[in-house]
């Protein structure tokens, strides 16, 4: 039997359940009963899911719950009406208010506001400022509020083309003159964006503040209003002008830190507080009653409009992370392919095995620049304490000191993006653009805490509001 | 205070209830008896007030899947409640705190779920969609509450006819909660993500008793599979209400069967009082669009006051508001259900949404007691330009939540001119009930986008068919039709020792009479002396009851063989081989001994005088049965007492009567 080709308004089914519902001449949306062997059943048709299983037709009973129904159990489809789902985010205009900052929120996609997709069963970005007002108008409080999607990807899908658009459409909208710019973005990678932005966009006179959430915004307990509410104030209010990451700081809904843009890491699949200033302390804390400086080391909000854009960049650079047993064949096929810049993520202080000694000759001898980080995450790379460090110095790995592996990643593939000169590569690697290198490690700047430690749990019992 | 609208509850009789056109229906959540939780493996029933950590949330309410807001979750906006959770780390992981995804479904609460599906004749799903029921109470820590429909249209038989069987969900649990007060409310998260079902039956019951047996029915249902939890709070049920012209109004999670009735005579009542509420109003002219309400500021007014709410309040800094009721004079003073007025419908939503829930929380012009002076009413009135039938309430707290206040008493006085407002409502130990939340509809559903659905294949079904157990109604005919008295037949039905139950009638031969009294009667017994005979392994039962049967062990051998064992063993569980162990001590007297010893007995109280034969002979049954208990049967040492006195020789004499009962193998 041939498959029937999908027809208009039969949404995700295919197979013996677009079958089913053409036999019966129905329809997604349609209220119906369906008589089936295991008894009657009425609701509504809903859009199948495009990753689920092709011999099953999903209704919505009066009671709003969903249920599945096999396709070859289905006698009889009679249709009695037809209903169709307005999934919209209620709309508001946004108010301007001459006296308050001018903010605009660029979209890249993530889940800072979102609704249902019926064809993955995913959540999708919904975006626009009247949304944005209807579902969380504390932001007319705080600044005029424009919005502007860029593109609507997954994080995963943020690439050095996003990199660019979005450092060039920065770069416009500081000339335009606004106080403050807030990027919306899928928490998975931001840490690669911020740090990419760091770098392309150098010297702003404002606030860049990236912000996502990791409950998304269909979720009555998300943590996107309160993360946008306190991207906005920093932007609008906050006196450092960098990039920086505003997420929760604790899992509850209290406060969220402000990180700068090289130091900071996604440190957990799924916790609110994921975001982690690395190695250092975060640069401020924000709250609906506004902002807590932690530091005074940061640049200054300016007037002007003047901001430095250098979008360079290479795609022919590579991270590796180092595990025991390492054969040199895989750096060696990365250098067959072509790739010119290597970072590798050693273990403890920054090693590789012998092994590897291979492959770090040849790409020495093939002009490969290969860059030493840490698996470890906190701590400095320290090739002079052992033999193997100073080994591979004199095989051409290039120590990173305390730069994360990612934000390594992110900046050698910049400056490949500008030079391949050897020494010239080297100095933009080691001149630090925004504490992608620190000098100082503060005693305070690695805290995993352990739980069970009696302190540790006091600190946890007892919620402070 | 006037009457209520009804007969007092005792005098309610079945044609009263008709005459209002009660209707009840029932929504029985069962705790099912798994390892785990249903969306994450930590252990399921495990429970502590003691915590380790809290988490502080806030919830805003989100679209529903045909993109409407819910009005449940539009009021819980307003409360703005700084929500608390307490996290033990034996019972909690991320899940429950919503910082981690959900884990796969547990298989076994689906199979269990599905049991009681069949159990109850439902129509079964042939695919599982995880919904997110929306809770923006704080319940449940990510706002909604996941949850699958796996049938519906059922039914059960109740009393010769059926009841219908809307629906059978499978859910998560929500916390417990701790305190609610102000603006923060704590819960405990132990019980959270625990698997139940809820049983939804349609509004087939037309009196409070038959509600309750039907709830009991239900639950019986659900016991007699042996996989669901028991004890306090295992099993809830919410009762849905409403009278002809009324609404269906929701009583949430009743926690005892035997509270029933009494909530819905009040509910009832209270339908019926604020239909006659309305009736009135509309009589005076004041309908939806005629009702006129004004509210204002008046703590300069009360700054003098003495009565001790507001005098503390103001004392404190906070506000005093007064809003205006034209038209409803006499009505805040009619009672809705015992003990209660209508006033308290208003003080009930300004506690529950505008956070004021230090009571008393209103104070209003037609209370003769708990109230401002006549002269500061008198100066009340003249500020808000009342006029003689107008009724005014005082509410006082912070600027924020007395505005919250004065707009929940419009409001409500509002739904007064319509009607009965649709709520859910929470019980209360006396019997009554009080507004909890606005009774949520189907906009609060939305598909669970972490979750993909799960097919229920034709096979898994027919599994659980095949290892259903008897209806419940028809094993508990067969134990009473067996001879076991009725409490005990109703009690085994649904015992964890049903199934030794029925092996025993049906293969061992006993009487279900005597099954009856040990599971029933003595079992209880020993538990009450707190001997724990839940340590009883199956497999001890079973050695017991088959020893029994061969007649190797009089009946009074085997409750002494029991509470022997509960006695001796200290261990957490008694298994056959201490069984063993235990019979090797009580060989059965032999004939011989057994009249050797009635002879004794008869002869060492024959100078005892007894008023008549039938004293005498208890006299000696009890006096040998303590001397051979366990060793020989009753019925057979009655006849040899009876034989001796009848005879005056020595029982011992007598031989050919033994009976194989008595004698050892």
């Amino acid at each position: 039997m041939s498959e029937s080709a999908p027809t208009e308004g039969h949404d995700g089914y295919r197979g013996p359940g677009l079958a089913v519902l053409q036999r019966h001449g129905v329809t997604v949306w349609s209220e119906v009963e369906i008589k089936a062997a295991s008894g009657r059943f009425r609701g509504l048709i809903l859009p199948r899911s495009e990753t689920a299983d092709d011999h099953h037709i999903v209704l919505k009973l009066a009671s709003g719950y969903n249920i599945g129904l096999a396709a070859e159990v289905i006698q009889q489809i009679t249709q009695h009406g037809r209903r169709v789902a307005q999934y919209k985010i209620p709309e508001k205009e946004f108010p301007t208010d001459p006296s308050k900052p001018n903010i605009v929120l660029f979209g890249t996609g993530g889940t800072i506001a979102s609704r249902l997709d019926y064809r993955t069963g995913a959540v999708i970005p919904a975006f626009s400022p009247g949304e944005l007002y209807g579902s969380v108008p504390e932001l007319a409080d705080l600044c005029n509020l424009k919005t502007e999607k860029l593109f609507g990807v997954f994080s995963e899908n943020m690439g050095p083309q996003q990199y660019v658009c979005l450092a060039k459409r920065i770069g416009e909208a500081i000339a335009d003159g606004v106080d403050g710019i807030v990027i919306g973005h899928g928490t998975d990678t931001m840490h690669h964006t911020a740090a990419a932005l760091t770098f392309m966009v150098q010297d702003p006179p404002i606030p860049i503040v990236m912000v996502g959430s990791q409950r998304s915004s269909d979720r009555p307990s998300s943590d996107a209003a309160l993360s946008l509410i306190c991207a906005v104030t920093a932007a609008a209010q906050c006196d450092i002008a960098e990039v920086m990451v505003c997420m929760f700081g604790p899992t509850s809904d209290q406060y969220c830190l402000l990180h700068r843009g090289t130091r900071v890491r996604k440190m957990h699949s799924s916790y609110r507080s994921t975001f982690r200033t690395i190695g250092d302390i975060p640069l401020a804390m924000v709250d609906q009653q506004g902002i807590t400086p932690f530091r005074d080391d940061y640049k200054r909000r300016r007037s002007d409009h003047l901001v430095r854009l250098n979008t360079a960049y290479s795609e022919d650079v590579t991270l590796l992370y180092y595990y025991p047993g390492m054969k040199p064949d895989v750096m060696e096929a990365m250098i067959e392919k072509g790739y010119r810049g290597i970072v590798i993520a050693g273990t403890g202080l920054g090693h590789v095995n012998k092994l590897t000694y291979r492959a770090l000759e040849r790409a020495r001898d093939k002009g490969v620049h290969v860059y030493m980080t840490v698996q470890t995450i906190w701590g400095f790379v320290g090739m002079y304490v052992y033999e193997t460090g100073r080994e591979m110095m004199e095989l051409g790995v290039i120590p990173l000191a305390n730069m994360l592996p990612e934000v390594a990643f992110i900046k050698l593939s910049w400056v490949l993006g500008q030079t391949d000169d050897r020494d010239e590569v080297k100095r933009l690697m080691l001149t630090t653009i925004g504490d992608e290198i620190t000098e100082r490690e503060p005693y305070n700047g690695y805290l995993v805490y352990q739980g069970a430690v009696p302190e540790v749990q006091e600190f946890l019992r007892k919620i402070k509001h | 205070m006037e009457d209520l609208p009804l007969k007092p509850f005792k005098e309610m009789t079945a044609a009263d209830y008709a005459a209002i056109g009660l209707a009840c229906g029932l929504e029985v959540h069962q705790q099912l008896l798994t390892r785990s939780k249903l969306f994450c493996r930590c252990p399921a029933g495990r429970y502590s007030m003691s915590y380790d950590a809290e988490v502080l949330r806030h919830m805003r309410p989100t679209l529903s899947e045909m993109g409407e807001y819910d009005g449940t979750a539009l009021m819980e906006k307003k409360t703005k409640k700084n929500i608390i959770y307490r996290l033990n780390h034996d019972s909690v992981c991320t899940y429950e705190f919503d910082d981690t995804p959900p884990f796969l479904i547990d298989e076994e609460s689906i199979d269990i779920a599905l049991e009681l599906a069949l159990l109850l004749k439902l129509n079964i799903v042939n695919e599982l969609h995880i919904a997110r029921k929306q809770y923006l109470d704080g319940s449940i820590p990510t706002g909604f509450q996941r949850t699958t429909i796996l049938g519906i249209d059922g039914r059960l038989p109740f009393n010769g006819r059926t009841i219908r069987i809307r629906q059978l969900g499978l859910e998560e649990d929500s916390c417990r909660e701790v305190s609610d007060i102000g603006h923060d409310r704590v819960y405990l998260t132990d019980r959270l993500g625990m698997p139940l079902i809820e049983v939804v039956t349609e509004p087939d019951m037309s009196t409070p008793q038959e509600t309750a047996a039907v709830c009991n029915l239900i639950r019986k249902v659900c016991r007699s599979t042996q996989k669901v939890r028991r004890g306090y709070g295992a099993t809830r049920q919410d009762v849905n209400v409403s009278v002809e012209g009324g609404t269906r109004i929701e009583i949430k999670g009743v926690p005892q069967i035997w509270r029933i009735p009494h909530l819905i005579y009040n509910e009832a009542c209270r339908q019926v009082a604020l239909l006659g509420i309305r009736r009135e109003l509309q009589r005076r002219g004041i309908g939806p669009d005629s009702l006129e309400t004004e509210s204002g500021d008046v703590t300069t007014l009360v700054a003098k006051t003495s009565f001790a709410p507001i005098r503390s309040a103001f004392d404190s800094g906070l506000r005093v508001k007064c809003v205006l009721l034209r038209g409803f004079g006499g009505m805040l003073n009619k009672p809705t259900q015992e003990h209660t007025t209508f006033a308290k419908e208003f003080s009930d939503r300004v506690r529950v949404i505008a956070c004021l829930t230090q009571l008393p929380n209103i104070a209003h012009s037609e209370a003769a007691t708990d109230s401002p002076s006549a002269q500061e009413w008198q100066e009340l009135k003249k500020r808000m330009k009342a006029a003689p039938d107008d009724t005014l309430i005082l509410v006082w707290g912070d600027e924020r939540d007395t505005e919250t206040a004065c707009g929940e008493i419009t409001i409500r006085a509002h739904q007064a001119t319509i009607g009965v407002p649709s709520d859910t409502r929470q019980s209360m130990k006396d019997g009554t009930n009080g507004f909890e939340r606005v009774l949520p509809g189907a906009a609060r559903m939305y598909p669970d986008t972490d979750l993909p659905p799960i097919e229920i294949t034709a096979d898994r079904v027919e599994r659980a068919r095949r290892e259903l157990p008897a209806p419940v109604w028809e094993t508990e005919a067969r134990y009473r039709a067996g001879g076991m008295v009725a409490d005990d037949a109703q009690r085994m039905c649904i015992s964890p020792h049903a199934a030794l139950i029925d092996r025993a009638i049906d293969h061992l031969k006993l009487s279900p009479l005597f099954l009856g009294v040990l599971f029933g009667q003595r079992m209880r017994s020993f538990a009450r002396k707190e001997l724990r005979p839940g340590r009883l392994s199956d497999g001890a039962l079973l050695e017991i009851l088959q020893t029994h049967a061969e007649e190797r062990l009089a009946r009074e051998g085997v409750f002494w063989l029991i509470e022997h064992l509960l006695k001796r063993e200290t261990g957490e569980s008694i298994t056959d081989d201490d069984v063993h162990t235990a019979l090797l001590e009580i060989r059965p007297a032999t004939e011989r001994a057994l009249r050797r010893s009635v002879d004794d007995a008869v002869a060492a109280c024959e100078s005892h005088r007894f008023k008549t034969d039938a004293k005498r002979v208890r006299y000696l049954m009890g006096r040998l049965m303590r001397e051979l208990i366990g060793r020989v049967d009753g019925r057979r040492l009655r006849e040899l007492i009876f034989e001796k006195l009848a005879t005056g020789q020595p029982a011992v004499a007598a031989r050919g009567a033994a009976g194989a009962r008595t004698v050892a193998p």
